[in-house]
């Protein structure tokens, strides 16, 4: 296959380069701290800090998720991988204001373990660190292994709701009480028709034969756990609806809902709105309401083909937070 | 001419020859993740690498642990991901048990395994049979208990033929942590990327006292 031509630098300074013309792009709104995060500059005394992070390569998430109402600080990894204790250590004493800090990021074991070192780092430094994952890929494990499921799309919502929240209550107790029920209300499911390329080599993530889809497909390019003929739009979103309808969490008439529809890259705004016109009547047969429809490309890899489905399930709480305006390069909401 | 004891110079040579092997291989280790992960384990490897070559030709180590330990702080602080936690754990853990060494000897070579295996297992949580780098540092560690007394050359040899078995062994193994996991069955036939770089690093090390 045709590698992916890249407009680039060196390939092996692709995340610190993105890093910096990130910054850029935040005009003074953010800036970057240490070896390798982004913080808000103008953080108020006594803010609950919420800090975001993963590898590189995902633009826009994790790193432009930092913003107003959204998260304060992102610790970035190179391209794919975690960011190291180190610099996790450096985020966190970055956007503590000494009501301690969530860490919010997605469940792979290399983020779990590095967040987990700057969290012993932090504690070294008498920061309270607590921390939620995100697990909102139903594909990736049953619901009784959710501590084995991956963080996709769904994190945009949880970092939204955790955003609003983190700049409204008075401790991070209450932080992680709302974040972990905006987590606990999300279920995602995504699908893989090509993969992304590694920037540094230009080789693909995974091989996917042409005209097949990989059901089930996470961010980083990991094969899907079923691979089927590529179908229609219109067959593709009961299939996606089922395997989100047929795990553990209830949507039923009456529920209200925010759907995500996101671009793993290379898939069009075309194709998520062809997508969002087969899913709205589904989606309204089971009484379900939609209060607000996100449709972007937040959660990439590269230019990985292929979209996902987010729901999050709202009560009246969740949707105090959600209705707060938030700003930020990944997500803007008025 | 093969080397029984090393000294604190020769020790920080071993880790530089095994840093350039790790370098050169990764096109293998990148072909082996890419095969049951996302393909970055090479590209880790390599950075992590390349900036512990840097610390060592620093130099400035007052012992042997300490220069173990320099080659793990450089791998988590340059890698990120779980290599990078993982591998910088291995050296960390596995230095660190060596204070006080004068030389590396094959009773060192048992310590530091026995040391890493702990530290990893700490941190990463997973057991032998799960498809991960202990399934070839185990059987490292072991072997390096049975040979501690003798010389370290044979030492270092049994220990890397025991990896190369571990990382074989990794093959028809089911994964249960990292990206692979969700591959199920998907991954088998295909070894732990992770247990063909500790594979490298021992045969790296071998190769270096058998010169």
């Amino acid at each position: 296959m045709r590698k992916t031509p890249k407009i680039i630098n060196d390939p092996n300074a692709c995340a610190a380069e993105l890093l910096d013309g990130l910054v850029e792009a935040y005009d003074g709104e953010a800036k970057k701290v240490g070896a390798g995060s982004i913080v808000m500059s103008d953080l108020p005394d006594g803010k609950v800090a919420l800090l975001v992070g993963g590898g590189s390569g995902h633009e826009p998430i994790y790193h432009g998720l930092v913003g107003s109402n959204m998260a304060d600080g992102a610790a970035c990894g190179d391209i794919f991988a975690a960011p190291p204790p180190n610099i996790v250590l450096e985020a966190t004493q970055a956007v503590d204001r000494g009501k301690g800090v969530l860490y919010l990021y997605g469940n792979y074991a290399g983020d779990v373990m590095n967040f987990d070192m700057g969290a012993e780092l932090a504690d070294d430094e008498d920061i309270r660190v607590e921390t939620v994952l995100i697990w909102d890929d139903v594909a990736s494990a049953p619901p009784e292994r959710k501590e084995d499921r991956r963080g996709i799309a769904g994190l945009v919502l949880i970092v939204k709701i955790a955003g609003a929240a983190a700049s409204t209550v008075d401790s991070l107790d209450e932080l992680v009480r709302v974040t972990t029920k905006a987590r606990d209300n999300t279920r995602s499911v995504g699908v893989a028709v090509a993969a992304g390329s590694i920037p540094a080599t230009g080789e693909p993530t995974f091989d996917l034969a042409e005209g097949m889809m990989g059901v089930g497909m996470g961010i980083h390019g990991e094969k899907g756990v079923l691979v089927d003929p590529l179908c229609t739009a219109d067959e593709m979103a009961p299939q996606l609806l089922d395997i989100v309808f047929g795990d553990d969490l209830e949507f039923g008439d009456g529920d209200e809902v925010i759907l995500f529809i996101n671009s793993l890259g290379a898939t069009t705004q075309m194709e998520l709105l062809i997508l969002n016109r087969a899913l709205k009547p589904l989606l309204a047969a089971k009484g379900i309401k939609v209060y607000d429809t996100v449709i972007g490309d937040i959660v990439t890899c590269q230019e990985m083909a292929g979209l996902s489905v987010s729901l999050l399930k709202l009560d009246d709480e969740l949707k105090k937070y959600w209705d707060m305006p938030c700003q930020s390069v990944g997500y803007s909401k008025m | 001419m093969s080397k029984a004891n090393l000294t604190l110079d020769e020790v920080v040579a071993m880790l530089d020859r095994v840093a350039d092997k790790i370098i050169a291989s990764e096109p293998e280790l990148s072909e082996a993740d890419r095969n049951i992960g996302d393909g970055d384990h090479g590209l880790g490897m390599q950075r992590g690498l390349t900036a512990a070559k840097e610390k060592l030709a620093e130099g400035g180590f007052p012992s042997i642990d300490k220069a173990f330990m320099a080659v793990g702080t450089a791998m988590m602080s340059s890698m990120g991901g779980a290599s990078g936690a993982i591998f910088g754990t291995l050296f960390r853990a596995g230095g660190k048990a060596l204070k006080g060494q004068d030389v590396f000897d094959s009773a060192g070579l048992a310590t530091f395994l026995q040391a890493a295996v702990q530290g990893v297992q700490d941190r990463g949580k997973a057991e032998v049979g799960d498809k991960t780098v202990v399934d070839a540092m185990v059987p490292a560690a072991e072997k390096a208990k049975g040979t501690s007394e003798g010389n370290l050359t044979e030492a270092l040899a049994a220990a890397a033929d025991a990896a190369e078995g571990g990382k074989e062994a990794s093959k028809d193994m089911v994964a249960k942590f990292g990206r692979a996991k969700t591959l199920g069955d998907g991954a088998v036939g295909h070894p732990d990327a992770g247990a063909l770089s500790f594979t490298i690093i021992m045969q790296a090390m071998r190769d270096y006292v058998n010169e």
